[in-house]
């Protein structure tokens, strides 16, 4: 078979770093062609090339598309050629409806006045494509991450596509959701669609894909044909980071000692609909030098929880009793949460974590001025070491301590943020999607900070949609579903089957388990 | 050859660093820039010391609303309403001081408390019921402007008692012996704030140096010291030699050094920053930013109050039309300044220049005859190529 994409010794780079060296990509027709490596390998770059974000002219080498020779000059050039790239985040107006969004830019019309039913008509059509079941009416704000996607997905479909280009489509996405979409991938392949994934989600990548090509530091450093050869995760683990991790997770001896915290019949109302209760008289706890894990699917309940035990930040009506350290605690604000000693990194670190605009060293202090700031005027050399040591020890790469965060790649922003828990020093540490958008090697090392929080004897709970991870570095796991615990397992006895029965199971009995298996067989039909 | 190659990085480093710093002094560089423009058109007129000492006295209140108003931009906020309040408190000022003919201490004090209550009540929608500031302040701006010609019923009211008066028209008294045209006083005091301003950058350098953390270099540090220093010196200089050192100066230059103490040293400052960088993030790492945002509101009311105090000493009368338009001059201030629309960034020292930039050319046009109606106009693009030159700056 002839490839349908072919990009020949590509070469970019910018104010002398090399983004690109001669890297070579080629794609089928109705393959569908993985590309992974760490953040900053040059995924990105290589797609911005591909489809005209760079002009021809800014890079070397040659794009080859259907047998001729192509020069882009913008993103239209490549759009008219039917090659679509779905960004990360997403480019949806979120007050329009569906169909608006789908036909935003070129409305089927009749003498410049828009068709409503001919929208309506190819609206309905293209969401049957993808397997969205929504009306054409429905506001992109109501649904949820998984279907916005869709509908990005169905948007590029209006358009003549040819290929398909997703960077990291199921980041934000929950087990279920993911399938859907892969499921989608799939079918785009019996009609010929080339597609090229960019995922941080290896096991993902082994599900769907043809052909995988790693890249590092701007090298095609690899390339596995997967029809003719079983994956092997460690292999592409080692390709991607050019050493060997015989072990994703790093090794840990827990030494567990006595409850620090513990929470006892804790409830928490919804904000807006304060009759539905999203916690349901829980009750939890952890352990001095303990990993906890709470595993569940996405609008469980796990994010509110934290957050209601930090300091209220969300919710309303909240009931129950926190003791840390044996002693009752009252914790109506954030402020008082940290004083008490509870830390909570956010699922969510460029909106909620960082300010993006600061340099680092104020981000790591922002949580405690007081310790550089005595008499309430910041002390800026102590502050300054304070930062840099924080630098040192979390090896955070940054030109020095006054950088951007926002400069940042996802990794080291995400050791800034811990950076800004640990100078609380606190008792316990929620952590909220941890690694979510970050490379594997800097995945690593989140894995082995969490590693030194529970040996210096701290509690620390981890909230991930990543089974494996929760599995590979958690002391027990606690699930939860529609706002309870419905199952807890300890760490060497936990699998991801074990994990999805508990949650099937509460599923069923809470009666709308028809609803979900509805949802899970239109993703896996 | 060996030399050159030695000296290269270095040579390299200088000129980055010069590059970098490009930025933060770009707007004072346009400020000399456009006085020395203003120098030689008017024929040396601005620079004289009458016109210098009037220049001071024409934009204090400017100068001190755009310190509060510094505050609620960096917060992501703005106050249309500040014009309004400072006509409006000026307007309370007179009803005391000249009908009830309350003391003036007493009345002062009593019309930043006013400023402060209007500034607590705008500043509570907007933060804790989270309505925009623009429409609150808008409709602020809409009552004060009403409750100032309630007040007034109208009609102007003065004169003011004369001590009163001394805050916006007087100057610090002499206590050295006079020496022909320059007061000795004014001088010692501008000569004492060169030595201290030199003084304290060359010790906070030095801190930096035995902590090991890299510094500016020491010819850039030794030249920024010297310009500053005969800037002050020079300044003073021609104030001396008129009548002094205003005491409108001397306030607005205490408050200077204090909120740029505030804004860049202490904890607060550092919060008003992180809220208006990132408020979700600030609140969730401990930062009531909801209280912050009340105070900024409460500090420009009083800032306001105080600026419509000085305008009134100055007029030595209250009218209904005082302080119209004032806060589109303190608003582009801090924009000119390089203060962003988004919150999160800006400075007290880019304000104070911005609002100079404007004083300047305010003045600086009147002497050359320039009609109000081209002023407005010429105010307005150098408004845009300001912010377009820092967002061009940034994007770079």
């Amino acid at each position: 078979m002839t490839a349908m994409l072919e990009m020949r010794n590509v070469s970019k780079s910018f104010a002398g770093v090399q983004a690109l060296r001669d890297v070579n990509f080629s794609v089928e027709a109705g393959q569908i062609h993985a590309l992974v490596g760490e953040n900053g390998a040059g995924k990105s770059t290589l797609m911005k090339v591909l489809s005209g974000v760079y002009p021809a002219g800014s890079y070397e080498g040659t794009i080859v598309f259907e047998g001729e020779e192509r020069r882009f000059r913008d993103i239209n050039d490549s759009e008219a050629l039917g090659i679509i790239i779905i960004h990360q985040e997403l480019a949806l107006i979120p007050l329009m409806s569906i169909a608006e969004n789908i036909f935003l830019s070129h409305p089927p019309s009749k003498f410049g006045v828009i068709d409503r039913d001919e929208v309506y008509r190819r609206t309905r059509e293209l969401l049957a494509q993808v397997g969205l079941k929504e009306s054409p009416d429905t506001l992109i704000t109501d649904l949820g991450v998984g279907k916005q996607q869709l509908v990005e997905i169905a948007k590029a479909l209006s358009k003549r596509v040819r290929m398909l280009i997703l960077d990291e489509p199921t980041a934000s996405l929950n087990e279920a959701d993911s399938a859907a979409l892969l499921e989608r991938l799939m079918a785009f392949r019996e009609q010929g669609i080339g597609s090229i994934l960019i995922s941080h989600k290896l096991n993902e990548v082994a599900k769907v894909a043809d052909h995988i090509t790693v890249l590092r530091d701007g090298r095609t450093v690899d390339g596995i044909d997967c029809r003719a050869e079983p994956i092997q995760e460690d292999r592409i683990i080692r390709s991607m980071v050019n050493r060997d991790m015989a072990h994703r997770f790093p090794e840990r001896s827990a030494k567990i000692g006595e409850p620090v915290m513990t929470v006892e019949n804790w409830s928490v109302y919804h904000p807006i609909h304060p009759e539905r209760q999203v916690i349901k008289n829980v009750n939890f706890s952890v352990r001095r030098g303990e990993v906890v894990g709470i595993a569940g699917l996405m609008g469980a309940g796990r994010t509110e929880f934290a957050m209601s035990l930090f300091g209220r930040s969300w919710g309303t009506n909240i009931s129950g009793r926190i003791a840390l350290e044996g002693h009752q605690i009252v914790l109506p604000s954030v402020a008082a949460a940290i004083d008490a000693g509870l830390a909570y990194v956010t699922e969510d670190r460029k909106q909620l974590g960082l300010i993006l605009a600061d340099d680092v060293r104020k981000n790591i202090t922002l949580a405690s001025l007081d310790q550089v700031a005595p008499g309430r005027v910041i002390d800026d050399i102590a502050e300054l070491k304070i930062a840099s040591d924080y630098r040192n020890r979390m090896r955070i790469r940054c030109s020095d301590v006054y950088q951007e965060t926002g400069q940042l790649s996802g990794g080291n922003q995400q050791k800034v943020v811990l950076s800004k828990w640990l100078m609380t020093d606190p008792k316990v540490l929620i952590l909220d999607e941890p690694t979510r958008g970050i490379d594997v090697g800097a995945k690593y090392e989140i894995y082995c900070i969490i590693n030194e929080l529970a040996e210096a004897g701290r509690g620390v709970v981890v909230i991930s949609s990543e089974m494996p991870e929760l599995l590979g570095i958690c002391d027990r796991i606690c699930v939860m579903n529609d706002g309870a615990f419905v199952g807890e397992f300890p760490g060497a006895e936990a699998t991801q089957e074990k994990i999805m029965r508990a949650i099937m199971r509460n599923e069923r009995s809470n009666g709308n388990g028809a609803a979900k298996a509805a949802e899970m067989g239109g993703s896996q039909p | 050859m060996t030399d050159k190659t030695v000296s290269l990085p270095d040579e390299r480093s200088h000129g980055s660093f010069i590059k970098n710093n490009l930025r933060n002094y770009g707007m004072l560089m346009s400020l000399i820039a456009i006085m020395l423009f203003f120098q030689v058109m008017t024929g040396g007129t601005l620079l004289q010391p009458l016109n210098l000492t009037n220049l001071v006295l024409q934009n204090s209140y400017i100068v001190i609303m755009a310190l509060g108003m510094l505050l609620v931009i960096v917060t992501g906020h703005i106050d249309l309403s500040v014009g309004s309040v400072a006509g409006f408190v000026g307007a309370v000022a007179a009803l005391l001081m000249v009908t009830y003919k309350v003391d003036y201490t007493l009345a002062f004090i009593a019309c930043l408390v006013v400023g402060a209550a209007i500034g607590a009540a705008q500043g509570y929608w907007v933060a804790y019921f989270k309505i925009p500031s623009f429409i609150v302040t808008l409709a602020g701006m809409l009552v004060f402007k009403g409750l100032a010609l309630a007040v007034l019923q109208g009609q102007s009211l003065g004169p003011f008692p004369s001590t009163f008066q001394k805050l916006s028209s007087g100057f610090i008294p002499e206590l050295l012996p006079e020496t022909g045209t320059l007061h000795p006083t004014s001088m010692l005091i501008g000569a004492v704030l060169a030595l201290g301003l030199v003084y304290a950058s060359a010790k906070g350098r030095a801190r930096e140096v035995s902590h090991g953390v890299e510094v500016e270099p020491y010819a850039f540090f030794l030249g920024k010291s010297v310009v500053l220093a005969c800037a002050v010196l020079y300044f003073t200089y021609l104030i001396a030699t008129y009548r002094g050192l205003p005491n409108v100066l001397v306030i607005m230059s205490a408050l200077i050094a204090l909120y740029g103490f505030v804004t860049r040293r202490t904890v607060i400052g550092r919060q008003i920053y992180a809220v208006g960088g990132n408020a979700k993030a600030a609140g969730l790492s401990g930062i009531k930013t909801e209280r912050l945002t009340f105070f900024t509101f409460v500090n420009m009311g009083v800032l306001a109050a105080l600026a419509g105090l000085v305008f009134a000493a100055r007029l030595n009368t209250a009218t209904p039309k005082a302080g119209l338009g004032f806060e589109l001059d303190v608003i582009a201030a801090c924009f000119i300044g390089g203060a962003s629309a988004y919150g999160g960034v800006g400075r007290v020292g880019g304000a104070v220049v911005g609002a100079m930039i404007m004083g300047v050319m305010n003045n600086g046009m009147s002497i050359l005859g320039i009609g109000i109606d081209y002023q407005q106009v010429i105010k307005g693009l150098v408004l845009l190529g300001a912010v377009c030159i820092d967002v061009y700056n940034q994007r770079r």
